[in-house]
């Protein structure tokens, strides 16, 4: 089974997981050292302090009426200072491992977000917004979670065991040979796990994707499925979905919890193994009781630790998991690159020509079949046919979103992958069918096109677009701010923002898709001439419905099934009395 | 509004309350696991100091042998303990996750609102994944560190009460720091958790605008946008993990000045013959006990004010009172005249008191009068269609009927009843309704047209028959099985239009609302369409929001609607004479013919 197999390849990944997770930490190599620094500093106050509390104890000792004073409160306050460093210390620590983790974490969400912006529009087409989502919010946040502590926890324990051994060693030689249980059993013990457990808590990260997708598809048709008293259905299918992300956590976790106790268990085994090796030792000889004794006292302080981290190791494994899903991300293929020698697209004529064009989504079904057009500068170009012809496909390929399957696209007579697509899309200005809109104030989405945009300039557009006086009645005029989802503002209202948006990019190229479908007709009479305006000049390319917006069109193309069946003017066409002809004549019927 | 921060945790308690029985257990568990860790020690060292000076091997073996069972036996415990409680949250969690949904699909349109698409998702992701969290956190350190807290007291209290009464006098002090800082960190976790929905905001709007951005090149811009919502957040972030790690390092210090203190004390007392010097030692040990415990407190604090915060967030949502719950007949306003559907001098606005709306709004998102004084009947089987300019109200008069919104002044009535008398569902059920911006779901082409209606083949085939999708459908070789991508991207807009009308159709409705839903359509499809509507749906009151008259002109009444109002209302015949407005749209329109 595919599923089974990519689960069971994911271990190997995983170290390379790891690895990338250390190069996002790599900006802050420095203060991570300094914190490294700072942690074997603590440490080490950390031991002295019970030093001195025990010099200390040992003056007092001297018994009743014989205390020497002056040496007690002598170790006390040294042992004020010490105890009074160590808290800065380990304040600073985590303030600055705080500050390591989270920035960390902005910059991988940045990373994501930056290659969102260099994916291919069909990556959007295919992934549902809310696993996209959930990769940034969810699974970042277990990563920047388990960095915020467990880095810590890592560094200073590593300290400890490292410094105790050490110690251990010192001691007696021989009883330290239970390290060699102890050591490789807190190793290899966790890396066994590992292979159960991560692919569970991949699993477990891909269920809580899938949910987040679901979520934020039910609820963007939120109206809809009340509208149709739809929602029992959907919960019940939200229960499965919901379940199954139960189960997966539950699944992971169930094991997951089970290496800290374990951990421990291992720990206290190396205890009673150094009391059975240390008594026989001791009945060898080899060793007094009195190091049998300390000996205890820093295995101990060495299973402090080793506990420490066998309780984070599980949350480790689940950032590993959440860090692949981010990686994965990372990983998709982008809009290939500009071409090397890629041109500048400048003093734009709008000369467009497709030639011999044949296009398919995603290696599907072809769309387009073999299409050859012109469309000289200035002219205005018409796009009709019946719904699902292939109109807003040729869109697609104008801008770049897709490249053609064979044939080409040229602009000015260059083939438009010999040009970088930001000069290309510059070109175009677009208003689409669906209309977009992002939370902010009514003059930035006007101006959203144009850096510097003045008011002037912004109310110049609006008015043009018929969307002025509407926006003067709002209480804080083009301050206001909108959302995509907000009830405050009609469809046909956002499109003529969109219109506006157009007006004020200037451009060369113009598509409009639809672009009054949802604005009434008066309106769009009102706007007609702004529009004209718009479009004088520029090379247009024009979808719509209603026939009589392109009778003045230059070119009309008639699609039927993804081929151009008939081209020409509106009297040509006519004339013709083929497809273009019915499908007018159908709008009187 | 800011009531007392630590009461969300009841909302966490009211799905865990259930489980009270193997919370104990848990409880019990741990308590156990905890003393035979406990005893370990306490076996080594009867047989370091006791059994080893013997130089018995076999009793050395023995109380070997005793330690590692105790070793298996706390392994066995722990991992039963850390089972139960991911179980725990697991069943809880669930339940949350149920709930809240559930509540977030029934949100009335003002308190979607007031909430915000982004705000609900990241609520029902990453706010439910801390409370997760949380829950089985909580079971596993929660109960260890109050053990050591009280049992270090407790023993070091049995010691030397003078030597203890330094720490009684710290112990509150500590507590009540490590209480009041937390309590300053919930309103920062707040903020981290708002700062993540402008995130998923702002994602949001790029995934679902991705063509615009790139048409326009404003990637940069984007990444800037992103990024500020990015930097906020973590900047926010940090402040609260900054806050909330001062506590742990601030009650060591307060424990080790109190543990200098003892020795200082400690030495006095054993000058005056108070104490012995081996009891300074002990207490050296059970500091670290008490400190231990303390700093686990701490950290469930930390937990805990993280938690809170999302769960007043769920809370909020979850706990929302349903604002268009059904009113009592008694209560109900009195339909005065004839018809199936009656718009009684409707007035209404969007800008809601509605309490949620307040506290969740983001801006100022207010809008002057909406509708006025609207007023209209429509008989069974009859159809209105209701025409004007962009902005006019038509959509706001779709959002009354099936009451998503409820009018400020007047009533909306449905086959003789206020409206808001009928339970939502079974007000919704007698609808067939397209939307402005209507959804395609991932699913089959057959569920997207049934929905959730079980319609009969039949059905779905004549939906889609009279919905002119039909031919499209059954081209695909698993026709209705087919199946749509997510926001039906793999259909072209005027395809997407017609499964929307098919879905309208599908259950034969007693009321037909189509709102815009043609605006994609050619017009020999429009035409035909409304022909099939005419011809086989006859007995559905139908409403009809349109921007071309043809789509319109043949119904048996038309209003034309102005800046909320009603400036025009008749037959198509009617308005031409007595409707200037209507008559200039029209005269744009048939122009088109020429």
């Amino acid at each position: 089974m595919a599923r089974r197999d990519s689960i069971m390849r994911k271990p190997k990944d995983s170290r390379g997981a790891l690895r990338r997770m250390i190069s996002f930490l790599g900006p802050f190599r420095w203060l991570i050292l300094l914190v490294a620094a700072l942690c074997v500093l603590s440490n080490l106050l950390a031991l002295w302090g019970p030093d001195l509390a025990g010099h200390a104890i040992n003056e007092a000792a001297a018994g009743k009426g014989k205390v020497d004073f002056d040496k007690v409160t002598y170790y006390v306050y040294r042992m004020l200072a010490c105890y009074v460093c160590s808290s800065l210390l380990t304040i600073s620590i985590h303030a600055i491992m705080m500050n390591v983790s989270k920035r960390t974490a902005k910059n991988m969400r940045q990373s994501v977000f930056d290659k969102l912006m260099r994916l291919p529009v069909g990556y959007f087409d295919r992934n549902q917004a809310g696993d996209i989502i959930s990769r940034v919010s969810y699974d970042i946040d277990v990563i920047s979670t388990c960095m915020a502590t467990d880095v810590v926890s890592i560094l200073t324990s590593t300290v400890t065991v490292v410094g105790s051994v050490i110690m251990m060693i010192r001691i007696s030689l021989p009883l330290s040979a239970v390290t060699l249980f102890s050591v490789p059993a807190a190793i290899l013990y966790p890396s066994r796990m590992r292979k159960i457990t991560q692919p569970r808590f991949i699993r477990r990260s891909k269920s809580y994707g899938a949910m987040n997708g679901f979520v934020e598809e039910m609820l963007s048709g939120q109206k809809t499925i009340q509208a149709y008293a739809y929602e029992k259905r959907v919960e019940e299918k939200f229960d499965s979905i919901n379940s199954s992300a139960a189960e997966a956590y539950y699944d992971a976790d169930r094991y997951g919890v089970t290496i800290g106790p374990t951990m421990g268990s291992i720990n206290n085994m190396t205890l009673a193994l150094i009391a059975l090796l240390g008594s026989v030792l001791y009945m060898g000889g080899h060793i007094d009781l009195g190091s049998i004794s300390s000996f205890v006292l820093y295995s101990r302080k060495f299973s402090g630790p080793i506990n420490e981290i066998a309780n984070i190791i599980n949350e480790l494994f689940s950032a590993l998991a959440a860090a692949e899903r981010v990686f994965a991300l990372l990983d998709e293929k982008e809009e290939l690159s500009d071409a090397e020698n890629a041109q500048v697209l400048s003093h734009v004529r709008g000369d467009v020509a497709l030639k011999n064009v044949a296009f398919g989504y995603d290696g599907g079904k072809t769309i387009i079949h073999d299409l050859t057009m012109q469309a000289p500068a200035g002219k205005l170009v018409a796009i009709v046919g019946p719904t699902g012809a292939g109109k807003t496909t040729i869109i697609n390929l104008l801008m770049r979103f897709y490249d053609v399957d064979s044939g080409s696209i040229t602009v000015d007579g260059t083939d438009v992958r010999a040009l970088t697509r930001r000069s290309l899309r510059g070109a175009y200005a677009m208003v689409l069918q669906d209309t977009w809109v992002f939370q902010g104030t009514i003059f930035d989405n006007i101006a959203y096109g144009k850096d510097d945009a003045t008011m002037d300039e912004v109310v110049a557009a609006a008015k043009a677009a018929h969307i002025h006086p509407f926006i003067m009645r709002l209480p804080q005029g083009y301050q206001t701010v909108i959302s995509e989802d907000g009830g405050n503002i009609s469809k046909g209202q956002k499109q003529l923002l969109t219109i506006a948006r157009a007006m004020l990019y200037d451009a060369r190229m113009l598509i409009l898709d639809e672009a009054t479908s949802n604005v009434d007709t008066s309106t769009e009479r009102e706007i007609q001439q702004a529009m004209r305006r718009l479009m004088e000049g520029k090379t247009c390319f024009v979808i719509a419905h209603r026939l009589s917006t392109i009778q003045h069109a230059d070119l009309i193309l008639v699609l039927d099934k993804g081929d151009v069946v008939e081209q020409g003017t509106h009297e040509e066409l006519m004339r013709k009395k083929g497809f273009y002809y019915k499908l007018y004549r159908s709008q009187f019927e | 509004m800011r009531p007392n921060p630590a009461c969300h945790m009841r909302f966490i308690w009211k799905y865990v309350k259930k489980y009270a029985r193997r919370l104990f257990g848990v409880m019990g568990i741990k308590l156990s696991g905890t003393a035979l860790e406990l005893l370990i020690p306490y076996v080594m060292e009867h047989l370091i100091d006791h059994v080893v000076p013997t130089r018995q091997m076999g009793q050395v073996l023995l109380w070997g042998a005793v330690m590692v069972l105790l070793a298996i036996g706390v392994r066995f415990l722990n991992v039963n303990a850390n089972r139960l409680s991911v179980r725990t949250a697991k069943e809880s969690i669930f339940e949350i996750r149920r709930d809240l949904f559930h509540a977030a699909l029934n949100l009335s349109g003002s308190q979607m609102d007031g909430v915000g698409l982004p705000s609900l998702i990241s609520r029902m992701t990453s706010d439910t994944y801390n409370v997760q969290s949380f829950i089985q956190s909580i079971q596993t350190i929660g109960i260890r560190a109050p053990i050591m807290l009280i049992g270090g007291i407790a023993i070091t209290l049995t010691m030397d009460t003078g030597l203890a009464a330094i720490l009684c006098v710290m112990a509150p002090i500590m507590i009540a720091l490590v209480v009041f800082i937390s309590m300053k960190g919930i309103p920062l976790y707040d903020q981290v958790q708002r700062g993540m929905d402008d995130i998923v905001r702002v994602m949001r709007e790029n995934i679902t605008g991705i063509r615009v951005v790139k048409a326009l090149s404003r990637e940069p811009r984007e990444i800037r946008r992103f990024s500020q919502a990015n930097g906020e957040t973590a900047r926010r972030d940090i402040r609260a993990g900054m806050i909330m790690a001062l506590p742990g390092p601030i009650v060591t210090l307060f424990l080790n000045v109190g543990l200098s203190l003892v020795v200082l004390l400690g030495a006095r007392r054993v000058n005056d013959g108070l104490t012995e010097p081996g009891v300074i030692l002990a207490f050296l040990t059970y500091f670290n006990m008490i400190l231990m415990g303390v700093m686990g407190l701490n950290r469930i604090f930390m937990m805990l004010s993280k938690a809170n915060a999302s769960a007043k967030r769920i809370a909020q949502v979850a706990e929302t009172e349903a604002d268009l719950s059904p009113i009592p007949e008694t209560a109900a306003a009195v339909q005065k005249k004839d018809g199936f559907i009656v718009f009684d001098h409707v007035s209404f606005s969007y800008d809601s008191d509605s309490e949620a709306a307040d506290a969740m709004s983001f801006a100022g998102a207010k809008r002057q009068k909406c509708l006025e004084d609207i007023d209209f009947a429509i008989p069974r089987g009859g159809s209105l269609g209701i025409i004007g300019a962009t902005g006019a109200g038509k959509t706001s008069i779709v959002n009354l009927l099936m009451r998503f919104y409820d009018p400020q002044a007047g009533h909306v009535f449905v086959d003789g009843k206020d409206v808001r008398t009928y339970d939502p569902d079974e007000l919704h059920r007698r609808f067939g309704v397209v939307f402005q911006n209507d959804v395609i779901f991932a699913d089959t082409i057959r569920e997207n047209i049934s929905f959730g209606r079980d319609a009969t083949d039949e059905a779905i085939r004549f939906a889609a028959r009279d919905a002119m999708v039909q031919e499209f459908v059954e081209a695909y070789e698993d026709d209705y099985n087919h199946r749509a991508v997510i926001h039906g991207a793999n259909f072209s807009g005027g395809q997407k239009q017609r499964l929307l009308i098919a879905r309208a159709l599908a259950a034969q409705p007693e009321i037909l609302v189509l709102d815009d839903s043609s605006s994609a359509l050619d017009y020999r499809t429009d035409a035909a369409l409304r022909r099939a509507i005419r011809e086989n749906h006859a007995c559905a009151a139908t409403i009809v929001i349109a921007q071309r008259i043809s789509s319109i002109m043949s119904l048996d009444q038309i209003i034309v609607l102005d800046e909320g109002r009603v400036i025009g209302k008749g037959t198509h015949e009617e308005l031409l004479s007595s409707c200037p407005a209507y008559r200039y749209i029209h005269e744009t329109q048939m122009g088109e013919g020429d």
